[in-house]
């Protein structure tokens, strides 16, 4: 070759760039959305039919290809709504690309479809669609059968797909070869489908608008979990929308800390309610009401047992997961006093204790058993619970706090593993006294619905850990409200004043309603409030004679409005029982109707609330869009000292160019 | 690690749905699609954009791998053709024959010598006529030969010889002009 030529090979080495990771990363996560879009819809049947055949086969199977999933791996309702999105807004292609790049792109084009006709018509482009059509009738699709057995012949033949893996994806485990051999010498069972869209999520339909007159008591159990903000910000910050029932709007709402009204000596919690104009309906109103649980001095909390419950199944390998998931325990270590207790028990496979208790003091021998975990085989969920419940027992003291950390990608493929069945059993331990909160790490086979039914059978919250600053939140920042419950079983209850309030609906809380007499049944459980905690709930309100009532007057058997001239809107009661009482305590205040200005606060929770709604459909906020939540968020960020504000008005933005 | 299943039979597992086997086909060909990619644009963002257009199609596009093929020849065709496409598309906006590098170039010029490689070779790559610099572009790839490049553009292997001989002769008169 002559040396110009050389030269030119010698410059471009120099200057050809190196792949940038983020973007690489994304990049090869859509295309695999794209991918199992399109298998989705080619063979979206056989994915069902052969489920049985997968859940016949080798739980190792199982593990190693959920092991494979790549860390896009997402259900089949997520990847369809992402490719919804590609297909149909030219917006997506840019979604991924700092908006700086300039316009080089037709705005007019689909993102993936070479093919598509362009507006300006060229025929050349006919012939191509034409030439890579004949290309596709001239190969069909290969059998699915050979190729699978080419597949494995090709392992035989050299390593499993398995360790050939780029290491920085996620660690290697010598633990899953012996699965990946079992799926070598089981060829009868075909083609490897992936199960991959086991996501689950858990949800009820939006709250109804009610009418007072039919039904003036609304009855709901506090919900202080986060779980669903973080999974709305791993969906958003990949370029997709969060399928709609991962939207739990209170738990949005819940996420960010805010500055209500400490409580007095009286009671460890004060309810603080406020109404406001609703910033979507100019006929309606909004009643906040704002829940702040006192936080005791860290420095007089009681001694802590923790039993740090890990799931090492081998679909925790991911980076994203175990290897977080020992990065966030080593830093909520160092907030654990001396004294404290921990113990570690580890469930995959079988469940098994690696860490007896150990006094917090001896860091060595703690984190030197965290470091010993590995992932490797499957979930055996409800031996692990009960194990955990077990170690949790013996540890308990007088005046101790007990508690079983549950850190799981939420796959529970063994043993109990039916969600009634593990509610039941965590129920029953629920009656010694021990709390449960639980962890969840990554995305792909995450099993929100078992989490949620889980956390709230605890005693305890569920949090989804997506990033190390998440995991400080959780369990650094937050460490006292999450392990130090002040209120247990804590209800509400609001009556609403059918001469005041025409209609009314609570925004959220959807998994949490009780029944109207719940409220007084002390046997009935509900959501606990940690030291620190705030709740928020709120009540959208049609007031009577408002242009904006929906439902019109019935003809016959109306009930007369039994005239209450007090001019209260109605009457919050809320129950609580101390930690460890059986009977509640009863706090109870009309609601006025006041026009103080409200908080930024206040402000802040509303405009996640109609963030929320909006993700969820938004069926009542008429033509109020991402751009009011995001000025009315914007405007009340305050002074914002850890972020979340401002993070969550970027994700609002995101949502709003996906949903367009 | 050495991986010793064939891209091959990765796209053949992947035609047939095996999305593991087309996870790990596109991590272990992206990089090599992005430098040819960078070598058909001469610009990052271009070649990064051309890359992803590429890598969302080619879950559409494996139904149409044919199994004797070789996937990295397969692939350079899908990325030749879309980087056609994108050309086209771009006409509209500006004159294609300025389509090469621009922008990008020099902005990020760590180093001096970079930059001054970069300078030459977008001079370079600019005087050349778009099928050269395509044809260029593409047997500059460790292990494409004359009888790939062909394959890939559609063309035949003379012409691609013919084309190669032609890019050196210009490089070599360009070099003499600089004298």
């Amino acid at each position: 070759m002559s040396d110009d030529f050389d030269d030119i090979r010698r410059a471009f080495k120099e200057v050809t760039p190196d792949a940038d990771p983020d973007r690489k990363r994304a990049t090869l996560a859509r295309a695999q959305e794209n991918f199992d879009a399109i298998q989705g819809s080619v063979r979206g049947v056989r994915h069902k039919s052969e489920r049985g055949i997968w859940s016949r086969a080798a739980d190792g199977v199982t593990t190693m290809i959920d092991a494979l999933t790549t860390r896009g791996g997402l259900t089949a309702t997520t990847a369809l709504v992402a490719v919804g999105l590609v297909m149909v807004t030219p917006q997506g292609r840019n979604l991924l690309t700092p908006p700086s790049k300039p316009a080089t792109v037709s705005e007019d084009q689909p993102l993936i479809v070479f093919e598509e006709p362009a507006i300006d018509g060229k025929v050349e482009r006919r012939e191509m669609a034409e030439a890579d059509l004949a290309d596709a009738i001239e190969s069909p699709a290969p059998e699915l059968g050979i190729v699978a057995e080419e597949v494995f012949v090709d392992d035989l033949g050299g390593q499993s797909l398995e360790r050939a893996r780029p290491v920085e994806q996620f660690a290697i485990s010598e633990a899953a070869s012996p699965s990946a051999k079992r799926l070598i010498v089981e060829p009868e069972i075909g083609i490897v489908v992936p199960e991959s869209d086991t996501e689950a999520f858990s949800n009820a339909e939006s709250s109804p608008l009610k009418v007072t007159t039919e039904e003036p008591v609304s009855t709901f159990s506090i919900d202080v979990d986060t779980a669903s903000y973080s999974i709305i910000r791993s969906s958003l910050t990949r370029g997709m929308l969060p399928p709609k029932d991962a939207v739990r709007i209170e738990e949005i709402v819940n996420y960010f800390p805010y500055a209500y009204p400490e409580p007095d000596s009286t009671h460890p919690f004060e309810p603080t309610i406020s109404v406001l104009p609703s910033p979507w309906n100019s006929g309606t109103e909004l009643v906040h009401i704002g829940i702040q649980g006192e936080l005791p001095a860290i420095e007089d909390r009681p001694p802590l047992n923790l039993v740090f419950l890990i799931d090492t199944s081998g679909s925790m390998q991911d980076a994203n997961k175990l290897p977080l998931l020992k990065q966030s325990f080593r830093m909520m270590l160092n907030e654990l006093r001396p004294e404290d207790e921990v113990s570690i028990v580890t469930y995959a496979g079988s469940a098994g204790q690696v860490l007896e208790p150990t006094k917090a003091g001896e860091r060595s021998t703690i984190l030197s058993a965290l470091d010993r975990l590995e992932a490797g085989g499957s979930t055996a969920g409800a031996a692990g619970i009960e194990q955990a419940y077990l170690v949790a027992e013996e540890m308990a003291g007088d005046g101790e706090v007990t508690r079983v950390l549950l850190a799981t990608d939420g796959d529970f493929n063994v043993g109990v593993s039916d969600p009634a069945a593990l509610e039941e059993l965590i129920a029953e331990k629920r009656e010694s006294g021990t709390y449960l909160s639980i962890l969840g790490f990554g995305r792909g086979n995450l099993d929100d619905a078992t989490m949620q039914a889980l956390a709230q059978n605890g005693n305890g919250t569920a949090a989804y850990i997506d990033t190390l600053s998440e995991a400080r939140k959780v369990l650094v920042d937050q460490l006292t409200g999450a392990l130090f419950p002040i209120a247990n079983d804590v209800k509400i209850q609001v009556e609403f004043n059918p001469a005041e309030v025409a209609e009314y609906r609570l925004i959220g809380y959807e998994t949490r309603a009780l029944a109207r007499e719940d409220f007084n049944n002390d046997r009935v459980d509900a959501g606990d409030i940690g030291a620190g905690h705030r709740v928020t709930a709120i009540y959208e309100v049609t007031p009577v004679g408002s242009d904006a009532v929906r439902n019109t007057p019935l003809r016959y058997g109306d009930a007369e409005v039994v005239g209450d001239t007090s001019g209260e809107l109605g009457f919050f009661k809320l129950r609580y029982k101390t930690p460890g009482a059986t009977t509640s305590i009863l706090l109870e205040q009309p609601i006025q109707p006041n026009g103080q200005p409200v908080s930024d606060d206040v402000e802040f929770s509303v405009a996640m609330a109609g963030f929320g709604q909006l993700l969820r459909d938004g069926d009542y906020l008429g033509d109020w869009q991402y751009s009011d939540a995001i000025e009315m968020a914007t405007a009340a960020r305050g002074d914002d000292r850890f972020g979340y504000r401002a993070e969550a008005i970027t994700l609002m933005r995101l949502a709003e160019s996906l949903s367009k | 690690m050495r991986m010793d299943v064939t891209d091959e039979a990765l796209a053949r597992a992947a035609a047939g749905g095996d999305r593991q086997a087309f996870g790990l086909l596109l991590e272990r060909n992206y990089d090599r699609l992005l430098a040819l990619a960078f070598r058909l644009t001469g610009r990052r963002d271009e070649a990064e954009d051309l890359c992803q257009d590429v890598c969302l199609a080619l879950p559409g596009k494996l139904s149409g791998y044919r199994r004797d093929a070789k996937f990295s020849t397969w692939s350079y065709r899908v990325l030749v053709n879309a980087a056609h496409d994108r050309r086209r598309r771009d006409a509209s906006y500006r004159k294609a024959a300025e389509g090469w590098g621009e922008v990008e170039l020099a902005r990020t010029a760590e180093a001096r010598q970079a930059a001054e490689a970069q300078a030459w070779l977008e001079n370079s790559m600019r005087r050349l006529p778009e099928d050269l610099r395509d044809t260029l572009a593409l047997v500059l790839e460790d292990g494409v030969t004359h009888a790939d490049a062909a394959d890939v553009l559609g063309i035949s292997e003379g012409t691609v010889s013919w084309r190669v001989s032609e890019v050196k002769r210009r490089l070599k008169e360009m070099k003499e002009e600089e004298r």
